[in-house]
């Protein structure tokens, strides 16, 4: 396979925060696609990229390969989308936790259910940081957001334990603080045959900024069986975000991957459907079905 | 007889529809062409159903009529609602096991189904094809010619063949309607749905995902029993917001897809229907409207959802909407729709509704009349090099406002959609002069489309084209106004409609000119296609003939207040 060079900056102008946590993920998203390309496991024109709607969405002009800027909530419908029409495609979706979790959550349990071959970036900040800091799915009790001055009311949901109890077949936590840690885990979801979930943890330096306190609390798990759904499930649920950061965390929050294993993609099944689906505008004749209708 | 209507009732899950298109089918090997009209209640058991099928010999038939000449009852029910729909000399043929009570001096033919098929050790469904077969020797049609659509509808070892010759031979009907053979090339019988499923494939539809909702399901069912055959793919997703979001995507990535739905699914797509406008994603929403609001009547009719499809979407984009009147223009339409998709780079709505979904209809089609028109789509690194666009731009500004639309995979291109407004590379902006060149490029493919449906017939002309009276409507009335106006023995000019966006306004402005009265038929209570006519034609309506009760017209209601509001 010949290594085509794309230049994989598009060169737009970057509009996140000095800080974020995104610049993080970004980088370490372009790396790895560059050691996939150099390594010739994956060539860039199979990679197409699909962006939610919030900070984290941007990211689609900041790479230069193929993307499509879905709507709100709408990352994993058009990821599938595009995996149907073309199998030969990678497509890799970049989802906010309000988008993913909150707007979207149904798609997000249907996807792994399905075992979608797709994988989704979960860009975890815990606020809808577009629209100024409100409380999304993952914003912890008490946490005080803008439409929640005096604390959200409501318990946190677990992105990892969801994905994992939905059928996802590979799960993982990683911090967008830790560059190599992103890279390595980013290439094995890529890789992976299946619903792939990455839940990064996210920095926002301006309404909630995890930075220091994830620094403390994150720790990174190495040898343990990710065979085991009892064991992914175990890690999944260490996962405690006190509502105001207060240091030494209470918990300490494991990331690695936690579950991979391998399991019948939903299109399997779709034995009768040869070669892509796209690109293909033959016409057909429909003379037999109607001779049959006589 | 050149004309008969046979009504056949009974409870949900009797089978009544079923007999209603196997008499169609047995009708079209005899020469004779069938509308067969479906009335059924949201439950699987219980309540009551019938289907009316009206035959005309050798002639095409677009309506029921509402008066019959025989009721065939799987029960009293069935009797007792529609006795006085018969017409004179009119029989019934019924279930002596289920019905008792007969209406005084009516022609009767009594067959003990029930026994019969509990003799056997048979499902009650098989009722149905003894009482066909006492209904063929009524009519006079040939035993032979239900023994073969039998055979082909249920394969050759079924026991409703035994069945049906049984009714046939036992039955001593007091009298016959002597049908005689039409001269007439058999024809298949379908639904508008199937017409849409059959046209979408024709043109190349390789992805079809609909989330189940009457009177749209069928084409699903269709596709998905299809789907093997033609190595496509039909696919039921979570909900209508995944169903369209993918189906986006499936476009994006180069497949010819469909969606299909009724007014309430259409509404959580609406928001993805307005990033097909923004991202120029080919796509087809096939609507089939059934009354509103809400659940409304969900096995019902109307045409309800006319100013919400021209409306749906936020924002300002072009859009398609087309409004076949019968089952062959439904073919021709689906097809249409999916190739000013992918040409213009669109969202295209096929308007229809539960009447033409759902009715079975005999029909013409000439699969020859329909091609498939790519559009502007480029597969390969040598065409878009032809074209001289190495750099290639997604949204590069063109003449007619289409832009070159490589799909992703492509060596060395790569493909950027966007929701976000967008440069011409597909990145977002928020630039006044970039957002002001987009909105102008999208919207300047409307002349364009404007010319292409011309082309295509998008007003039609039915009756007296010197006529000064005229009526005029769009969708599934056709069938009934065409009937009435057979029915009047003319009088009248009728001008459907087929396109409803971008309006036809100067075709219509041309015809409905110097007519003295202009009568809208619509099935809804608000007639917005009078406003249309307003206001793109700039003609006013006179009167309207509207009906939202979730009954479709008949003709022979339809012409009495044609002619009492054209008289009046
Ligand atoms: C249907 C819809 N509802 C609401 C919005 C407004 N909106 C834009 S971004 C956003 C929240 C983004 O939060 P998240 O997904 O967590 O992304 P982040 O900005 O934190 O990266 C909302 C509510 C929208 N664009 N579309
Ligand atoms: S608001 Fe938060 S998430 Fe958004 S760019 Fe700034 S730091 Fe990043």
């Amino acid at each position: 396979m010949s290594v085509v060079k794309l230049k994989l900056d598009t060169g737009y102008k970057i509009t996140w925060c000095p800080g974020c946590g995104n610049f993080g993920i970004l980088a370490a998203f372009k790396r790895a696609l560059q050691e996939l390309f150099d390594e010739g496991r994956v060539r860039p024109e199979e990679i197409v990229v699909v962006g939610g709607i919030g900070c984290h969405g941007n990211i689609i002009n900041y790479i230069n390969v193929n993307s499509f800027g879905a709507l709100h909530g709408r990352v994993l419908p058009v990821l599938q989308g595009i995996k149907l029409a073309n199998p030969r495609l990678r497509p890799v979706g970049f989802a906010g936790d309000g988008d993913m979790l909150d707007e979207g959550i149904s798609h997000f349990i249907h996807a792994a259910k399905r075992n979608a071959d797709v994988t989704v970036i979960l860009h975890d900040n815990h606020n809808f940081a577009l629209t100024t800091s409100q409380k999304t799915a993952t914003s912890p009790r008490g946490f005080k957001g803008r439409s929640t001055p005096m604390g959200n009311p409501e318990e946190p949901l677990n992105p990892d334990v969801l994905a994992l109890t939905s059928g996802a077949t590979f799960v993982a936590r990683t911090f967008a603080r830790d560059i190599g840690h992103m890279t390595r885990v980013f290439k094995e979801a890529i890789m992976h045959r299946g619903f792939a979930f990455v839940h990064v943890l996210q920095p926002c330096v301006t309404w909630f900024d995890t930075s220091k306190y994830y620094r403390e609390a994150v720790y990174k798990v190495e040898g343990n069986d990710t065979s085991s759904l009892e064991e992914a499930l175990e890690l999944a649920r260490r996962f405690y975000v006190d509502p105001g950061l207060r240091l030494p965390p209470r918990e300490r929050i494991p990331i690695g991957v936690f579950y991979r294993v391998e399991r019948p993609v939903y299109s399997d099944s779709f034995t009768w459907v040869r070669g892509p689906l796209a690109g293909d505008y033959s016409p057909v004749s429909v003379g037999k079905v109607l001779e049959e209708l006589v | 007889m050149r004309q008969v209507s046979v009504l056949f009732g009974g409870a949900a899950g009797d089978g009544v529809r079923g007999s209603g298109r196997l008499l169609a089918r047995i009708m079209s090997r005899y020469g004779w062409r069938s509308f067969v009209y479906d009335d059924y209640q949201s439950l699987i058991r219980g309540g009551h159903n019938f289907s009316i099928v009206t035959s005309r010999k050798d002639e095409k038939v677009l309506a029921h009529w509402s008066r019959v000449d025989a009721v065939v009852a799987l029960n009293q029910d069935t009797i007792d609602k529609h006795k006085d729909r018969l017409r004179e000399n009119g029989v019934i043929i019924y279930d002596a096991d289920r019905a008792k009570k007969l209406p005084q001096g009516v022609a009767t033919v009594a067959v003990n189904a029930s026994t019969i098929v509990r003799e056997k050790r048979l499902a009650p469904i098989y009722r149905n094809a003894l009482l066909m077969g006492a209904l063929l020797k009524v009519l006079g049609v040939p035993l032979e010619e239900g023994l073969k659509v039998y055979e082909k509808a249920f394969g050759p070892e079924t026991p409703n063949k035994q069945l049906l010759q049984q009714g046939y031979t036992l039955a001593e009907p007091p009298v016959s309607f002597n049908l005689s053979r039409g001269s007439a090339q058999p024809l298949p019988v379908l639904t508008g749905n199937e017409a849409v499923a059959l046209g979408l494939l024709r043109a190349g539809l390789k992805v079809y995902l609909a989330y189940p909702m009457t009177p749209s399901t069928s084409i699903l069912h269709t596709l998905a029993a299809l789907q093997d055959r033609y190595g496509v793919l039909a696919y039921q997703p979570e909900n209508e917001i995944s169903v369209i979001n993918m189906a986006l995507g499936a476009a994006y990535a180069g497949a010819r897809t469909a969606v299909g739905t009724s007014g309430g699914g259409f509404a959580l797509m609406t928001e993805a229907f307005s990033l097909a406008g923004q991202s120029e994603t080919p796509i087809v929403v096939v609507v089939s409207q059934r009354p509103g609001p809400a659940t409304g009547v969900p096995t019902y009719t109307a045409q309800g959802d006319l100013a919400f499809v021209l409306n749906a979407g936020h924002g300002e984009f072009p859009r398609v909407v087309l409004a076949p009147g019968d089952v062959e223009e439904a073919f021709y339409m689906a097809a249409d729709a999916l190739n000013l998709a992918w040409k213009w780079q669109v969202p295209v709505v096929l308007l229809i509704d539960k009447h033409l979904s759902e009715s079975p209809t005999s029909v013409e089609i000439d699969e020859g009349r329909v091609t498939v028109e790519e559009g502007k789509v480029v597969r390969s690194r040598e065409e878009l090099e032809r074209l001289g666009l190495e750099a290639y731009k997604r949204y590069l500004i063109t003449g007619d406002g289409v832009s070159p639309m490589a799909l992703p995979g492509i060596e060395g291109v790569v493909v950027k959609a966007n929701s976000y407004e967008h440069d011409e590379w597909g990145l977002t902006t928020e630039d006044p002069v970039e957002i002001s060149r987009m909105v102008d490029k999208r919207m300047s493919k409307l002349p364009h489309i404007v010319e292409d449906l011309r082309a295509r017939g998008p007003v039609r002309v039915w009756g007296d084209a010197g006529s000064r009276k005229a009526v005029v409507s769009w969708g599934s009335t056709k069938g009934a106004i065409l009937e009435a106006l057979r029915l009047m023995g003319g009088g009248f000019k009728f001008v459907q409609v087929r396109v409803l966006a971008p309006f036809p306004g100067e075709e219509v402005a041309r015809e409905l000119e110097g007519a003295d009265v202009v009568v809208d038929v619509e099935n809804n209570r608000t007639a917005p296609l009078a406003d249309l006519v307003r206001l793109h034609a700039g003609v006013r309506v006179d009167g309207r003939v509207l009906k939202y009760d979730g009954r479709p017209f008949t003709p022979d209601e339809l012409a009495a207040r044609l002619s009492e509001v054209m008289e009046g």
